[in-house]
């Protein structure tokens, strides 16, 4: 994990809520994967004063791409980063995603903005040829992301929202259910953004013997494994350990992690 | 560009090879990939409780302008777990480690501090006295002259090692627990640990900290670090190690000037994992064109 200055190539609002931001890594010799994160300098300035963690949304041989909801202080002053400015990186940091290349179809969960960290499977999968299916949550149509991008990848998307009362637990594990695994074979379940889905998606695993990962979020300090705040339980075997979410994870073993 | 300077400071009878270390708890093994810990003055690891402890609610951290507060709880693996795993992963460095030691009674603080002693990669001793996250409301022995004194005078018996007392900020005068500290058989004194605050969300009303209360560290703290560090230095002649807000090379210098031997450098980091090997080049900098050689020159050298 290392500092970068990387040249920002744009940052534009892409809805209501979110902005898209795509850096030049050209220069940086990094590998990212996906479900990996960066420690973003919102401004250069003591406010806001810590880093800010974003998950890949998109990784291109010379850009990453970020997908960022406008939520505080330092979201908000990330909006103000034009092109052609450097945005100040620490990364790539933590655990990502695995994915098997012998499968054949894979379930994507995700809830808001947890599309963000989601949308980088759905492109290695596309790479490996393996089909996603994928539930996307929101609170409106406005507020849902990337559909057309995760389409371009071949996924199947399923579209649940607030606005319309679809978004409901009891109606995903239907349609998880009924509408996907009813007819088709899944080999395993990501998922990322909400807690009721996670508890969903963990329950689902387990009923069907599907491995699954899931990505957390935790207020984070350092984000580099120093300073223990951004810590959550996993279960091994009969015991739960305190793991932190940014360089053990944030990608868990969906069976592993306790719900809260 | 090759004039010789002399970084080189004197805490309790143990050279560093220049002032500038992490603050316990903010630092740990991982940053080895960005930062070169061979050019550290000294290794501080964090505080290390005798039992694992698994620390508090959450959030733990939040932010504050030019700040934040924290409120980990002294997250510990147990003494075992540092001697078998954390200590190794640190010597294999030039800089000597000075473990940080955090307990619940004073009792404790003895015998943690005795193992660690005994241990021949550790090379100093910094006493936790004055976490503000532990049980009591923020309270910490720290922020009693008595206790401190008599905790440091029993902690002295086991232990010829170099001990430093960490001060609370969190007191009505400083200078008071620095005596204590001194009197006690401290060698050195770290000016200070977090202190006392607390976040609240006006949207939802409630604390930003899990544990509602936690420290606060960050720039926004320093000019009251500065302080303490000078009005320390008026009342003991040990050897200060400042610790609160510095953020650049010019911070810590300044920290010098007002009595601090050392620096410590925590939140910094979060920001920019280089910050200590940063913050060292600046003050060769500042050496260079000031024409200084010998940092020591710098220490106390405040002109009022
Ligand atoms: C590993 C990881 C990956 C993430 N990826 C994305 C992403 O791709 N896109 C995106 O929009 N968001 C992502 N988030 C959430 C994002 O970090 C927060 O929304 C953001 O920090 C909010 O900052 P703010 O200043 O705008 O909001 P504020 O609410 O003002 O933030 C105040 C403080 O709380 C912390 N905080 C607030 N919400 C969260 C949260 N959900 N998770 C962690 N810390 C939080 C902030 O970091 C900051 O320290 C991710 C979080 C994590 C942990
Ligand atoms: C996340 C975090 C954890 C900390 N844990 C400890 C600790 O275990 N022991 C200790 O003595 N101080 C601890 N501190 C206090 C720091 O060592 C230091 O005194 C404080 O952060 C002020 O310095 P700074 O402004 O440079 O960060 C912690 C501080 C932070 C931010
Ligand atoms: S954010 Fe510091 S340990 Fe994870």
């Amino acid at each position: 994990m290392q500092r970068h200055q990387a040249n920002v190539l744009s940052n534009k609002q892409v809805s209501n809520r979110y902005w898209h931001m795509v850096v030049d890594i050209s220069e940086l010799n990094i590998d990212v994967d996906p479900g990996q994160f960066f420690q973003v300098r919102c401004a250069d300035t003591y406010f806001p004063f810590l880093r800010r963690p974003l998950s890949v949304y998109r990784i291109n041989e010379d850009t990453i791409e970020f997908l960022y909801l406008v939520k505080g202080q330092g979201t908000s002053a990330m909006t103000k980063i034009q092109a052609g400015q450097s945005l100040d990186m620490m990364g790539p940091v933590g655990e990502g995603f695995s994915l098997d290349p012998s499968a054949g179809n894979i379930l994507l969960v995700a809830r808001g903005v947890g599309v963000a960290t989601l949308a980088a499977v759905a492109q290695a999968a596309c790479r490996q040829q393996v089909k996603c299916y994928a539930i996307m949550s929101a609170r409106s149509r406005d507020d849902l992301l990337a559909i057309e991008f995760l389409e371009d990848y071949g996924a199947e998307v399923f579209i649940v929202t607030e606005e319309e009362g679809t978004s409901d637990v009891e109606n995903v594990k239907r349609i998880i259910k009924e509408d996907i695994c009813a007819t088709t074979v899944i080999d395993a379940i990501y998922t990322c953004g909400s807690r009721r889905l996670s508890k969903l998606s963990q329950s689902i695993a387990n009923e069907l013997h599907i491995p699954g990962e899931i990505a957390l979020e935790e207020h984070m300090g350092c984000g580099m494994g120093a300073c223990f705040s951004c810590v959550c339980d996993i279960r091994e075997g009969d015991t739960t350990k305190s793991v932190r979410v940014c360089t053990e994870g944030p990608v868990f073993p969906l069976h592993k992690v306790v719900m809260e | 560009m090759t004039s010789r300077k002399n970084m080189q400071v004197i805490i309790g009878g143990l050279t560093l090879n220049n002032p500038i270390m992490p603050a316990s708890g903010a630092f740990g093994p991982e940053m080895e990939q960005a930062l070169d810990f061979n050019r550290l003055g000294a290794i501080v690891p964090k505080s290390i409780t005798k039992f694992p402890q698994p620390g508090n609610a959450k959030p733990r951290v939040c932010e504050t302008n030019g700040g934040m507060i924290n409120s980990i709880g002294i997250q510990s693996k147990g003494i075992e777990y540092f001697l078998a795993h954390t200590i190794p992963a640190f010597d294999k460095f030039q800089a000597p480690i000075i473990a940080s030691v955090s307990a619940e009674s004073l009792e404790e603080f003895v015998d943690v501090s005795a193992t660690l002693a005994n241990h021949k990669s550790i090379r100093g001793l910094e006493l936790n006295i004055s976490c503000p996250n532990l049980k009591g409301d923020g309270k910490a022995f720290g922020m009693d002259a008595a206790i401190t004194r008599e905790l440091i005078s029993q902690v002295r018996t086991v232990t010829t090692k170099p001990i430093i007392a960490k001060l609370t900020p969190n007191v009505t005068s400083i200078q008071e627990i620095a005596v204590a500290a001194e009197k006690g058989g401290a060698d050195g004194l770290n000016v200070a640990n977090t202190m006392l605050a607390m976040a609240i969300d006006v949207d939802t009303r409630r604390p930003l900290i899990g544990n509602v209360m936690g420290g606060f560290s960050g720039p926004a703290v320093k000019p009251i670090i500065v302080r303490m560090i000078y009005q320390v230095a008026q009342v003991s002649s040990l050897p200060i190690i400042g610790c609160g807000g510095v953020m650049s090379g010019r911070d810590a210098i300044e920290m010098m000037i007002a009595g601090a031997s050392a620096v410590q450098v925590g939140t910094a980091s979060f920001i920019n994992p280089t910050a200590l090997t940063d913050i060292l080049a600046e003050i060769e900098e500042y050496m260079e064109q000031n024409e200084i050689t010998e940092i020591e020159e710098l220490i106390g050298s405040i002109i009022i």
